[in-house]
């Protein structure tokens, strides 16, 4: 379009520029910020100290931990919404769809009411295998899971529905079985949507707070994940907070170009 | 027979009920417009869809009888499959691809790849193992398709539209060398086309197909000469005109038209293939002994030639050479004469 002769010229209206511009400040103004009040020379002390390195394995392995729950449970939810012909499907997938825009306090709270030592679930848990959930760390991934989850059923779902079904058809010609059909064709062919899921998944997880210090509490080196940290540090040592903050934003934009290079742009290969 | 069957199925607006027959080694076609039920008929023969009521019998082994409750899944007949867009599984190289009908069966790794190989050489595309099947032409692509389904020597291979997704410029050639590897099969081939040529040049028997039914079978040499009813006529290309016939003279009309056999008398059909009659600009004189003047209503490129289109008393197509169209100018709406030698029409009763 460039090499047209005749190109339109777009004149941006000025209160339209206007307001963008605000816009563009409002998002990255608390960005720069943050990246010019990082203590780049303390930083090292600060992510060697107890507290960092504790919320760092904590998140680690509690967001990891709940994108594996999300894609080992996800994975067949996603495929019972997109292929199985059974009444109430969309009930369920409004119900997978809601922690997307609960808030996660409200998650917790639901969590609490579901798996707290006198809860529904909970109760029997805690009667009978002795099993305690909230403020434990398998609180914490159950959390995060909850809210994580979603992203990837609803991104492999959207993968399995536009899947062409031929494929599978092609395969049962050549003698394979179901299971088979399932391994080596449909989850290959969505395998970019799982990864892409997945790292959605985790992403979310990572960055939990609300539900999390709700439903697990933010007890260091047992609940206290990296946004727990964070928030607590605001009360003693703002620049070990800025510290944090500085990883998980610089986590949060690696996630951001590797969609964008990897998943996003489709058919590459 | 290594294939007898026999499918009927209910469609929005007609029903399917067709019989059909192959031998090991044997090409049929199924030729028939879109929505004809050829596809269908197609799925059915490989269990991906069942018949309303049905048997198939494939190489001795009973792979549906509705009234018997015996309907196998596809993974259990020994079929192979060639789809339209042929559906290599894009996230697999080409021996994989190849591979992947064994490997299904439980075949070892190393011994699946190895027939695959044997199947790529055959096919002359050893060299494309590693490719994914992004990267093929659609004739590579084909032989690909052709040479998984085939790995697990199927009794039955069946192709739908095996030429369809490629463009023209191409076909030709494709058609020519899968005739070439389709003449190598062990078992029966059914393969379904909307494309008279294909059928002619790819199968040993055509089955016509119109809303579900088999309106004609026979060799494509027979079928091209004698179709059976004006649809097929005009499937095959062929002029096809109705007509009575007395003393060499066969009315259709308000024409005449004259044809070689004088013992014929009745109710007729004049078959004349499009090559044998000619385009003039003035009415010829010679030895033709019918001569119609008309108006090209449109030229058709046909492969190498050019249909030719006539509003003549019949209405008439004439197949030509494109030199022939620059030579004589010929343009839609161009005032013609057409000619056709008695001896060149087919004459046989209605």
């Amino acid at each position: 379009m460039t090499s047209s002769p005749a190109r339109a010229r777009r004149v941006t209206p000025i209160p339209i520029g206007i307001l963008a511009a605000i816009a563009v400040a409002l998002l990255g103004i608390p960005l720069i910020g943050l990246v010019l009040r990082t203590p780049w020379s303390r930083l090292p002390d600060i992510l060697t100290s107890p507290v960092a390195t504790e919320a760092l394995r904590l998140s680690l392995l509690c967001s990891v931990a709940a994108t594996a729950v999300a894609i080992v449970l996800g994975i067949p939810l996603a495929w019972v919404l997109a292929r199985a012909k059974v009444p109430g499907v969309p009930v369920v997938r409004a119900l997978v769809t809601l922690p997307l825009v609960l808030p996660p306090v409200v998650g917790g709270v639901a969590l609490l009411i579901a798996f707290g030592r006198r809860g529904l679930v909970g109760q029997y848990l805690y009667d009978w295998f002795g099993v305690q959930l909230p403020f434990s760390t398998a609180g914490v991934i159950i959390a995060e899971a909850f809210v994580a989850m979603p992203f990837l059923v609803i991104t492999v779902e959207g993968a399995l529905r536009s899947a062409d079904p031929r494929f599978e058809e092609a395969a049962a010609t050549l003698g394979a079985s179901r299971w088979h059909i399932l391994r080596r064709v449909t989850l290959p062919l969505i395998a970019p949507a799982i990864v892409a899921g997945a790292v959605l998944a985790w992403a979310r997880a990572l960055g939990e707070f609300g539900a999390t210090i709700t439903f697990a509490g933010n007890l260091p080196g047992v609940t206290q994940t990296m946004p727990l940290a964070v928030y607590a540090a605001l009360d003693t040592d703002r620049e070990v907070a800025f510290a944090l903050s500085m990883i998980l934003l610089a986590v949060s934009l690696a996630v951001l170009i590797a969609l964008r290079d990897r998943y996003l742009r489709r058919g590459a290969s | 027979m290594s294939l007898a069957a026999r499918i009927a199925m209910e469609r929005p607006d007609f029903t399917v009920d067709i019989t059909l027959d192959a031998a090991d080694g044997e090409v049929v076609g199924l030729l028939g417009p879109n929505g004809s039920g050829k596809s269908t008929t197609l799925r059915c023969l490989a269990g991906l869809e069942s018949p309303r009521s049905g048997n198939i019998i494939i190489s001795g082994t009973v792979v549906e009888d509705s009234s018997g409750g015996v309907d196998l899944a596809p993974a259990q007949r020994s079929v192979g499959y060639v789809f339209q867009d042929y559906l290599l599984f894009p996230h697999l190289t080409v021996l994989d691809n190849v591979a992947f009908g064994p490997r299904a069966r439980g075949v070892a790794k190393r011994d699946a790849e190895a027939a695959a190989q044997t199947w790529l050489e055959r096919f002359e595309i050893a060299d494309l193992a590693d490719r994914k099947p992004g990267q093929l032409s659609g004739g590579q692509a084909q032989r690909v398709a052709l040479a998984r389904a085939l790995v697990t020597d199927p009794d039955l291979l069946l192709l739908d539209e095996p030429l369809a997704a490629l463009d023209a410029g191409t076909r030709a050639s494709v058609r020519s060398v899968l005739r070439r590897h389709l003449s190598g099969v062990r078992g029966a081939v059914v393969l379904v086309t909307h494309d008279p040529l294909d059928a002619m040049v790819l199968a040993d028997r055509v089955v016509v197909l119109e809303q579900g039914q088999v309106v004609q079978v026979g060799t494509p040499a027979d079928v091209a000469r004698r179709p059976a009813s004006t649809y097929v006529a005009q499937l095959v290309g062929v002029n096809l005109l109705r007509g009575e016939a007395q003393d060499g003279l066969v009315s259709v009309g308000d024409a005449v038209v004259a044809v070689g056999d004088r013992r014929i008398a009745g109710p007729v059909i004049v078959a004349i293939r499009p090559e044998a009659i000619s385009v003039h600009h003035q009415r010829p004189e010679g030895s033709a002994r019918n001569t119609w003047p008309g108006r090209i209503t449109s030229l058709e490129a046909r492969g190498d030639l050019v249909r030719v289109e006539v509003d003549s008393v019949p209405p008439l197509a004439a197949i030509v050479t494109p030199g022939a169209v620059a030579e004589l100018a010929l343009h839609e709406g161009a005032e013609v004469w057409l000619s056709v030698k008695a001896v060149d029409l087919d004459v046989y009763p209605a």
